[in-house]
């Protein structure tokens, strides 16, 4: 049933029939996952008003092209590599209900630390080379969307970290399965987000 | 992978059942208790605001009377009093109270779907609370800015509480949105996930539309305070320069360079107006469920107003710069968003409309919600033609920083939200706490509170087109404005002491209705609405008792032709609807 032929529906006229039983509310996605998704939309509504704000700040006179570093090069390919780990945890996850999850998640968070730890040497680098934040707004941009970006990428660790307790917990244990897909999920956008932000820091 | 509704996967519910006076009260993570325990908050901290609006009033009706009133201390009082109220109070009232304790009881759910979740962002909303209320006691005290905060002026030297209380209001506003993320997330998916079987979306009450379509408006429009907050905070303390241009600042040439001040009101802006919807959405509905109950009579167009709700939502984001036309800006702009602003306008009269025609031959009960329900009609048509005017960019210009626009905004933002609030808590309270709120007290703080606000806010209106200008201190002598100016502006004042007195009626009412009030039964106005067919009042944990309910029909189902009673719960069945020689008791269950 769409949504545009549940807001036409005439509720009045139909009194005892229970669309809940087996129409409407036959529910094909968990409560996690429309919680995720309306999450992953406040983050875009957040990070495209930064962009708009970077791209109208750009436009302005005072504006200086900052050096990118080349290990940014390289932390995008570990944080490509942590997405696909996690993807196959989330595979195997699907797959095989018996199947340990623990390596490519392990895997998937070392990734992800080793990303944010060379965002934060790319940073580090800059000021070093004198790109201070007050500087100019091109410096203070780049740091504002690395840090934010960082830190959705921490708060997820934090939340793969209680999922890996869950995941020993046998009464947990099957929920927790299925919100390893959600984690997956997250990465892959927040690699996304990256990707967007990193295209617009290196034509600018 | 496929799944079924939370309706159907009864047992995880019980998951979070409170074990202790801990668990059941404080740390609490049954909605209800949250709902009360947001509202209590946003009420404190809603009468902290009243206070400060006190001072203004003290000041501007008697200027030069109160030495301990500094032009300091006055421009405090009126930022704090201004971002307390619109986020601090309505918001949290709104959504946070109302959102939390109407929607699993109107969808039929046991709780929110992600109940821990909507623990911390009560406590998180109070830990805001506290940062906010904090920058009173810092060097400099609170900022004093105004509530938009423009840049430049809210972090140069000479404006109030430019040492930290800038810092704390942008902290504060930063965890004011995660917390409201954290309830949104959890509103929006109970919504679309854990309504009980045969609640459809077009069966859901209005209350529930407004509160759903106002949480995802916050959601998207939030994260734009949130980005402004965070560059403002960025050049506040580290220096940089998104916002601040390079000026000359008490006879120094500033630290920054080539911010621009209005890509900020953009940006706040982009929130800002979407923000009137947050309150106005949530209120609308409830107005629709109140009128309809109290009326007696389905509720007039309710597709027509599930559409309004909608598109007034999709509208509100194209509107923001009608607040910045005397900023300037390229004139086709300017037609741009004075059109988008006649155009919003079409959705709400037609809600107007369809409120006024559910009272048309309705059986009306003049109930004290009821009363509150015809105030809001009134004063929110007043507040609305006025916006009328000032959505035009060529009448704007010259009402634009003048009381005429104080006038409007209190109307339209201020009074009738909060006739709202107050009809909506007279409505429910008797659910919430098992009592009726005393009957006389009610009719006496509305009348009251309904000829005071308008002594307040009507003659704005007038010294808004004789040009007294917002934001001043004081005004001095002025060759435009004669004496019976300040006259009046004492007279709003002396009003403006009497309504804040008039709220201890209230205030009173609930503290002593609470153990002495009539007890109220189950459904004491005869609703059709879920939260009315509860087992127990007030519901307990998990509000259904063993079995989840079933809903047959819509919310609206009053005055039924054949029916014996003039209300059909939406939990019953067309088989068990007593006809006209029928008897059936209302549905008065337990009542603890």
């Amino acid at each position: 049933m769409s949504f545009l032929s549940k807001v036409t529906a005439k509720p009045w006229e139909h009194a005892g029939e229970m669309e809940g039983l087996h129409g409407e509310l036959v529910i094909t996605r968990s409560a996690g996952r429309t919680g995720l998704l309306m999450f992953l939309a406040v983050i875009s509504s957040m990070f495209l008003l930064f962009i708009i704000s970077y791209y109208t700040r750009s436009r302005f006179p005072d504006w200086e092209v900052l050096a990118d570093p080349g290990i940014l090069w390289f932390n995008t390919a570990m944080l490509i590599l942590a997405s696909i780990a996690l993807q196959i945890a989330s595979n195997t996850a699907r797959r095989d209900a018996g199947a340990s999850l623990r390596n490519p998640m392990l895997v998937g968070g070392v990734l992800t630390l080793v990303f944010v730890a060379g965002q934060w040497m790319a940073c580090e680098q800059l000021v070093a080379a004198g790109f201070y934040a007050r500087g100019n707004p091109a410096n203070a941009f780049f740091y504002l969307f690395t840090g934010l970006h960082a830190l959705h990428l921490l708060g997820g660790l934090w939340f793969m970290i209680l999922l890996g307790f869950r995941l020993n917990q046998p009464g947990r244990k099957e929920k927790a399965r299925q919100t390893v897909t959600l984690c997956a999920t997250y990465w892959h956008y927040l690699l996304l987000v990256w990707l967007v932000l990193f295209t617009l820091l290196l034509r600018t | 992978m496929s799944y079924v509704a939370i309706a159907d996967r009864d047992h995880e519910q019980h998951l979070h059942d409170p074990q202790t006076f801990i668990t059941k009260y404080i740390w609490s993570q049954d909605h209800k208790v949250i709902a009360i325990q947001y509202s209590l908050t946003a009420i404190a901290v809603g009468l902290i605001a009243l206070a400060l609006s006190l001072v203004m009033r003290l000041q501007l009706g008697f200027p030069d009377t109160f030495s301990f009133i500094t032009p300091e201390e006055y421009y405090q009082a009126i930022t704090m009093h201004g971002m307390i109220m619109v986020i601090y109070l309505l918001t949290a009232l709104l959504l946070g109270g109302f959102g939390n304790y109407l929607i699993p009881l109107m969808c039929g759910a046991r709780d929110m779907v992600f109940p821990f979740m909507n623990m911390l962002s009560y406590w998180v909303y109070l830990l805001s609370v506290l940062v906010l209320c904090s920058s009173f006691f810092v060097t400099g005290g609170p900022t004093g800015a105004g509530w938009t905060l423009y840049p430049p002026q809210v972090i140069l030297p000479g404006t109030p509480g430019v040492d930290g209380g800038i810092v704390l209001m942008l902290v504060s506003l930063v965890l004011f949105i995660i917390a409201f993320t954290m309830g949104g997330l959890n509103y929006v998916t109970t919504v679309l996930q854990a309504r009980c079987r045969g609640m459809t979306l077009m069966r859901m009450p209005l209350s529930v539309w407004g509160i759903f379509v106002a949480t995802i408006l916050g959601l998207l429009a939030f994260p734009a305070l949130l980005v402004t907050g965070i560059m403002l905070l960025l050049d506040s303390v580290l220096g940089t320069s998104f916002f601040m241009p390079a000026l000359l600042s008490m006879g120094e040439i500033s630290e920054h360079e080539g911010g621009s001040p209005i890509l900020f009101q953009h940006l706040f802006w982009f929130f800002g107006h979407p923000e009137v919807y947050i309150v106005a959405l949530p209120a609308f509905g409830v107005i629709s469920d109140l009128v309809s109950v109290h009326a007696r009579k389905n509720i007039f167009g309710y597709r027509m107003m599930v559409w309004a709700i909608l598109a007034i939502g999709v509208i509100s984001f194209i509107v923001w710069a009608h607040h910045m036309y005397v900023s300037g800006m390229n004139p086709y702009f300017g037609f741009f968003f004075a059109t988008t602003t006649l155009i919003i306008a079409i959705p709400t009269a037609l809600k107007v409309y369809n409120w006024v025609l559910t009272l048309w031959r309705g059986d009306i009960h003049m109930t004290v919600p009821m009363l509150f329900v015809i105030g809001f009609i009134f004063t929110f048509i007043n507040g609305g033609i006025t916006g009328l005017f000032l959505g035009n960019v060529a009448v704007d210009m010259p009402l634009s920083d003048t009381y005429f626009v104080i006038g409007h905004f209190h109307m339209v933002m201020g009074v009738s939200p909060i006739l709202v609030i107050f009809g909506a808590i007279y409505h429910w309270y008797p659910k919430i706490t098992g009592r009726m709120l005393n009957d006389t007290l009610g009719r006496t703080h509305f009348w009251l509170t309904l000829f005071g606000t308008y002594a307040i806010y009507l003659p704005m209106h007038y010294l808004g087109i004789q040009g007294l200008p917002r934001r001043y201190y004081a005004m001095g002598e002025t060759e435009f404005l004669d004496a019976s100016t300040q006259a009046m502006n004492a007279g709003i004042s002396i009003a403006a002491f009497f309504v804040a007195v008039v709220q201890l009626i209230f205030l009173f009412n609930l503290f002593w209705s609470r153990t002495r009030g009539k007890p109220s039964g189950n459904n004491p106005w005869k609703a059709t609405t879920l939260e009315w067919q509860t087992p127990q009042t007030p519901p307990v944990h998990g509000n259904w008792g063993p079995e989840l309910p079933v809903v047959y029909r819509w919310a609206y189902d009053y005055s039924v032709p054949g029916a014996a009673q003039d209300y059909i719960p939406q939990t019953m069945s067309p088989a068990d609807v007593p006809k006209s020689d029928d008897s059936y008791d209302g549905g008065e269950g337990e009542h603890s």
